[in-house]
């Protein structure tokens, strides 16, 4: 076999993986190499500033999974992921319909629904903070004017998260809304007017043809704002004016703990467990939104991919 | 399918697992451009280089303060990074004290001084014969070290005085003039405590903001109020005077506070609106007053403090040892922390002066709060309603005595103690419910 044989063969054989290699490198340095560092340092008694530290094994695991803060913070991340995931996803729904139908200025309504996505995330926080205000906020003055007493926002436990929640599905519902009016411009117009021939009304012909058709796309979005949900950090921390998450933990989520434990109080072995407790839980609730996705859309799973194995040669 | 939706997840998992890494990352390859210009350049010739001073917020040294300083010192070249915040200050200073990359002058904040004080061996001894007793002697304390090194210059301090609002005063039938309100509230904490009752007696109106800001004023004056200066032991928990303090203030926060949170929305608009009658008043809040509220014209100074004197906040000038040109930067901050750059630094940000030599400037540290602000706003002479702004806090900084100890958790328990006090205030515990939930913060603390 001459070098250029051997090279030609090389060639075949090696270069699909150099030409995958960009990505997993890139993967390594900032996705791999972090989550191994983060566990190594996560058994230790850390000091950032020297950059070094005594390895005290699962302490900071055990230290977290005692510490009140750490409950409060995870019950208020699912809480204020269930406020805004659910409400956020009906109404993307709806609206997606409304854009769906026969508007003039097609383009100018699609376009203001996702106006609110383009709002910085920070600013959208500093609006409605000064909106939920205890004593001189918009919605509590409102609320005065019509006789109600004033909600402490910042105070009780599920008016705080309401009020952020309502920050998070302001940003995000004009967004999913988008991505399920394209799934539902997808559907072909035949089955619609199928539909409507063998009599059925337009809320009937949205639960029979439109939601089953929109059915991956719907499993994308509510995969995407579970993650999202998770990691829920600007608004909460920006909704008051210290960013720890209220005086009695009512509104701190998990990634706020996770930055509070590194950086205020500059315990980074520590940071570091609960970002590893985090990536568990994700994991987890990654593998129950599998198993939901796969029961889904088992109706209209592809028939078999795996016969595409060994394309090479 | 499947194997698209692992890398979802996997691209979920990284973005959470290395979310604090990734912080840590971003601020160590941040801004260190001018600084490498500096570190970098060893081999230039002596005298011609290039020095880096990072500040937060506005230090007060202007341009024209450099120019100075460049114009007398041939072959230096000055250049400030100026962070937007002092936690972006502390952020960048911890990520890159250790591996280097700090400017040659780094500004610390006293929140903060007591973290820094635990690496005090990674930053240069600036003491020297000719800087002795340039500075009040309990804000060089705070800044030297079990071995007796002085790892920063002070810049700024916050004497407190007390701010109110005159046109409340006269709607409760008391004298609203500055002299008439000092003597009035001369004495202890009880004293501005009983006043504030009488005057919630003929008004039904909130005497002061808040438990938290006025809690602040009161631990200012406790000598180790959370950990012991010899052992640097945890002591908040037995502590009688935190305890004392915790119910003095709660007890009085029940009738007399407006129950604002500071730094709050609420806070900034009650300031505006007049929400309350008085405040614990250091010298930089006249800014923040002002700012707040650009259209009131009651607020004034009494010359007065419960208790004496206290400090609230200030900032030193530091010199880390990792510099290439660490003798020119000790030079730099002796000068920039000189009696006359403070005084220019004062008139064009309102910081006053740590430095003995300008406290008894009386004349031009009044003429320093009679500068008009840069943007045309009023002096703050004119909105304060008041020529001895000067006066008033040059004697609030002589009343200081008590320099309160501050070690490695002190910032963490006071966290914990506003927390405490916050949810007294907002009535979602009571006083005593959370009390027991400090004690266990405390427990929790290290």
């Amino acid at each position: 076999m001459t070098f250029r044989q051997r090279l030609g063969r090389w060639d075949v054989k090696y270069s699909p993986y150099a030409y995958i290699a960009p990505f997993f490198i890139v993967f390594g340095i900032t996705g791999l190499f972090p989550i191994l560092y983060t566990a190594y340092i996560s058994l230790q008694d850390w000091d950032l500033v020297r950059n070094s530290g005594t390895y005290i094994g699962f302490e900071h695991f055990t230290w977290v999974l005692q510490d009140r803060e750490f409950w409060l913070s995870l019950r208020n991340t699912f809480s204020i992921f269930v406020l805004s995931s659910v409400p956020q996803v009906i109404v993307a729904t709806v609206i997606a319909v409304l854009l769906d139908q026969n508007l003039r200025a097609k383009t100018f309504w699609r376009m203001g629904v996702l106006l609110p996505y383009v709002v910085a995330p920070v600013a959208v926080a500093l609006i409605f903070s000064n909106m939920y205000g205890d004593k001189f906020g918009l919605v509590n003055t409102f609320l005065g004017d019509v006789g109600i007493d004033p909600i402490l926002w910042h105070t009780d436990v599920l008016p705080s998260h309401i009020a952020i929640a309502t920050m998070v599905n302001f940003r995000w519902t004009g967004y999913n809304a988008l991505i399920l009016l394209a799934a539902m411009q997808a559907v072909p117009r035949d089955l619609h007017e199928a539909a409507a021939i063998d009599g059925a009304n337009a809320v009937r012909r949205f639960f029979s043809v439109t939601l089953p058709s929109i059915r991956p796309t719907m499993v994308f979005v509510i995969i995407t704002s579970t993650i999202g949900g998770l990691q829920i950090f600007d608004e909460p921390r920006m909704y008051d004016s210290t960013g720890t998450g209220g005086a009695n933990h009512q509104w701190e989520t998990i990634t706020m703990y996770l930055y509070n434990t590194g950086w205020g109080k500059f315990n980074f072995g520590r940071a570091a467990a609960v970002a590893w407790i985090l990536f568990i839980i994700i994991v987890g609730i990654s593998l129950f939104n599998n198993w939901i996705t796969t029961r889904l859309v088992a109706g209209d799973k592809p028939a078999q991919r795996s016969s595409r194995k060994k394309v090479s040669r | 399918m499947s194997l698209s939706r692992r890398k979802k997840h996997l691209a979920a998992i990284a973005g959470a697992a290395v979310f604090s890494l990734t912080l840590a990352a971003c601020s160590s390859s941040g801004d260190t451009t001018a600084t490498d210009g500096a570190s970098g350049d060893t081999s230039a010739p002596a005298g011609d280089i290039t020095l880096t001073v990072a500040t937060f917020n506005d230090f007060g040294y202007t341009d024209a303060l450099l120019q100075e300083y460049m114009d007398s010192h041939p072959g230096v070249t000055v250049v400030q990074n100026k962070a937007a915040t002092s936690n972006d200050a502390r952020t960048n200073y911890f990520a890159k004290l250790g591996s280097g990359g700090l400017a040659d002058v780094e500004a610390i904040e006293v929140d903060w001084l007591p973290e820094v004080m635990q690496y005090s061996d990674l930053l240069v001894d600036l003491s020297d014969p000719s800087v002795d007793g340039r500075w009040l002697d309990w804000k060089t304390a705070a800044a030297t070290d079990a071995d007796g090194r002085l790892i920063g210059y002070g810049t700024d301090i916050g004497p407190e005085a007390i701010c109110y609002d005159g046109a409340k005063f006269e709607a409760a039938g008391m004298s609203s003039d500055p002299a008439d309100v000092a003597a009035m509230l001369e004495g202890g904490w009880d004293t501005y405590y009983s006043v504030g009752e009488d005057y919630v007696a003929a008004t039904g109106q909130p005497w002061f903001d808040g438990a938290g800001a006025t809690y602040q004023g009161v631990v200012n004056q406790i000598e180790a109020a959370y950990e012991d200066p010899a052992t640097g032991e945890v002591i908040a928990a037995d502590n009688p005077d935190v305890k004392a303090a915790y119910d003095s203030v709660t007890a009085a926060s029940a009738d007399l506070s407006a129950h604002l949170s500071q730094w709050s929305d609420d806070w900034f608009a009650a300031l505006g609106s007049s929400g309350f009658a008085t405040m614990l008043c250091p010298g930089w809040m006249l800014g923040v007053i002002q700012g707040a509220a650009p259209d009131t014209t009651t607020w004034q100074v009494a010359d007065v403090f419960p208790g004496g004197g206290g400090n609230w906040g200030g900032s030193y000038l530091t010199v880390p040892a990792s510099g290439a040109n660490t003798d020119a930067a000790k030079e730099l901050a002796a000068w920039l922390t000189a009696p006359e750059q403070q005084l220019k630094a004062l008139a064009a940000a309102g910081t006053f002066p740590s430095q003995v030599g300008s406290l008894s400037e009386e004349s031009a540290l009044n003429e320093a709060f009679a500068a008009p602000g840069a943007d045309g706003t009023p002096s703050k002479a004119v909105y304060f309603n008041s020529d001895t702004l000067g006066t008033i806090f040059s004697n609030r900084a002589n009343a200081i005595t008590v320099s309160p100890y501050k070690g490695e958790f002190y910032f963490q328990i006071n966290d914990a103690m506003q927390q405490a006090l916050t949810r007294v205030e907002d009535g979602s515990m009571s006083a005593s419910e959370s009390w027991d939930q400090f004690i266990a913060d405390v427990n929790a603390v290290g």
